[in-house]
């Protein structure tokens, strides 16, 4: 499951964001993840408690921003929004498309104090 | 996982160049260090950063790497048991007295792959991931340092056999191919679309069973390109050899 590693790979970010601060604890963390982004947000609420264990982010609450994935069709420039990667696009049916948005995955910001 | 001296009992991955006699090792260890700071005050620190800033900037750098050396690098994906290994030991065996090759395995535990790549005499690094499903450039980075490939050649990464988590992780690959073989039925590729989506080619494999397994193979390649209208296909059999001709001319043109 790779969101263990990406909840690890938080983790790592959000330690070092607080030496930088020179802050003593995080209260809160802020994520941004696009629904086409690869993590499931199933999975990432599975492994969260074992990540984040006697780590920075063990009493931080967290919230998580999803974001609707969009693309533009190749052929016709039609916008539209994507729940399948396999999605056509509804106006001219073409598969070939540009996802410009909901691959995000951020940490958007953090609390500390 | 080495018997000799039980490295890769920790919880990092493992690194290990297969040689006939003896072998060197990696370690990869992880150190905590916390620090107590005294203030009180609340902060919102605004970062927008990427999570995986890390393994996309390390995967760049192999990927400068790669480019300066004109080395081809190739990371095979696919769900485990479609052929990945077989399919690198018929390329090799075939390629390897007119090229050089040099190979990464990676799987979770074992370097039963990666012997049967060193009995082909062909370089080869065995990454072993624990518990981890799949590779991240810093493995990667690694290995190469282990292989020191020469100038104008080709690197064959052969990733953990999962056909979810590898996706989301660039290794600086040159291209990226993913095994499927007829016994997985046609609607794989949008089962598991992001694998489809983020590959250049598309092998599929076990073609000398077709004529027990029936399968229709338009809709086996419809469904693919309707996730990546971009993939490339080679329908080809690593028992037989059957197909491989074509696909050592893609893969010759691209060095
Ligand atoms: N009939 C047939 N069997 C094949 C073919 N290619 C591989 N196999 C068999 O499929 C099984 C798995 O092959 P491997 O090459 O080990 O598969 P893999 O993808 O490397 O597996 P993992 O590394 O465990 O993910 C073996 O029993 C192979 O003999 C093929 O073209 N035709
Ligand atoms: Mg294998
Ligand atoms: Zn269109």
């Amino acid at each position: 499951m790779h969101e263990l590693s990406v909840a690890l790979g938080i983790v790592d970010l959000a330690k070092k964001e607080l030496h930088k601060a020179k802050a003593k604890q995080i209260d809160s963390i802020q994520l941004v993840i696009g629904t086409m982004s690869g993590v499931e947000p199933e999975s990432l609420e599975f492994v969260w408690p074992m990540a984040v264990k006697d780590t920075v982010l063990a009493k931080a609450t967290r919230n998580i921003e999803y974001i609707e994935a969009k693309a533009k069709c190749l052929e016709c420039d039609t916008i539209f929004p994507v729940e399948k990667i396999y999605d056509s696009c509804p106006k001219c049916n073409s598969f070939f498309k540009d996802i410009f948005q909901g691959k995000e995955l951020k940490i958007k910001s953090l609390e500390v104090s | 996982m080495c018997g000799t001296c039980g490295c890769g009992t920790g919880s990092g991955p493992t690194i290990v160049k297969i040689e006939d006699h003896g072998h060197s090792h990696e370690h990869t260890h992880e150190h905590d260090h916390t620090h107590e700071h005294s203030h009180s005050h609340k902060t919102v620190i605004e970062l927008e950063q990427d999570i995986l800033q890390n393994n996309n900037l390390l995967a760049a750098r192999n990927r400068g790497y790669f480019d300066a050396k004109n080395i081809f690098a190739l990371n095979l994906v696919s769900s485990p048991g479609s052929g990945k290994t077989s399919f690198l030991e018929r390329t090799l065996a075939d390629l390897k007295d007119q090229y050089p090759f040099y190979v990464i395995e990676g799987d979770q535990q074992t370097a039963n792959d990666a012997n049967r790549i060193h009995a082909l005499q062909v370089p080869v690094v065995q990454v072993n991931t624990g518990k981890g499903c799949h590779l991240e450039s810093d493995m990667i980075y690694d290995a190469v340092k282990q292989l020191a490939p020469k100038d104008n050649s080709f690197l064959m990464i052969e990733n953990v056999g999962n056909l979810v988590c590898p996706a989301m992780f660039d290794l600086g690959e040159s291209k990226r191919v993913v095994v499927i073989s007829i016994t997985e039925g046609e609607d794989k590729p949008i089962k598991y679309p992001d694998m489809f989506l983020t590959s250049d080619v598309c092998i599929i494999n076990k073609m000398d069973l077709q004529p027990y397994l029936k399968v229709d193979m338009d809709k086996l390649r419809n469904y693919a390109q309707q996730v990546n209208p971009k993939l490339v296909f080679f329908e080809v059999s690593a028992t037989t050899g059957e197909g491989m001709k074509k696909w050592y001319d893609w893969l010759i043109e691209q060095i």
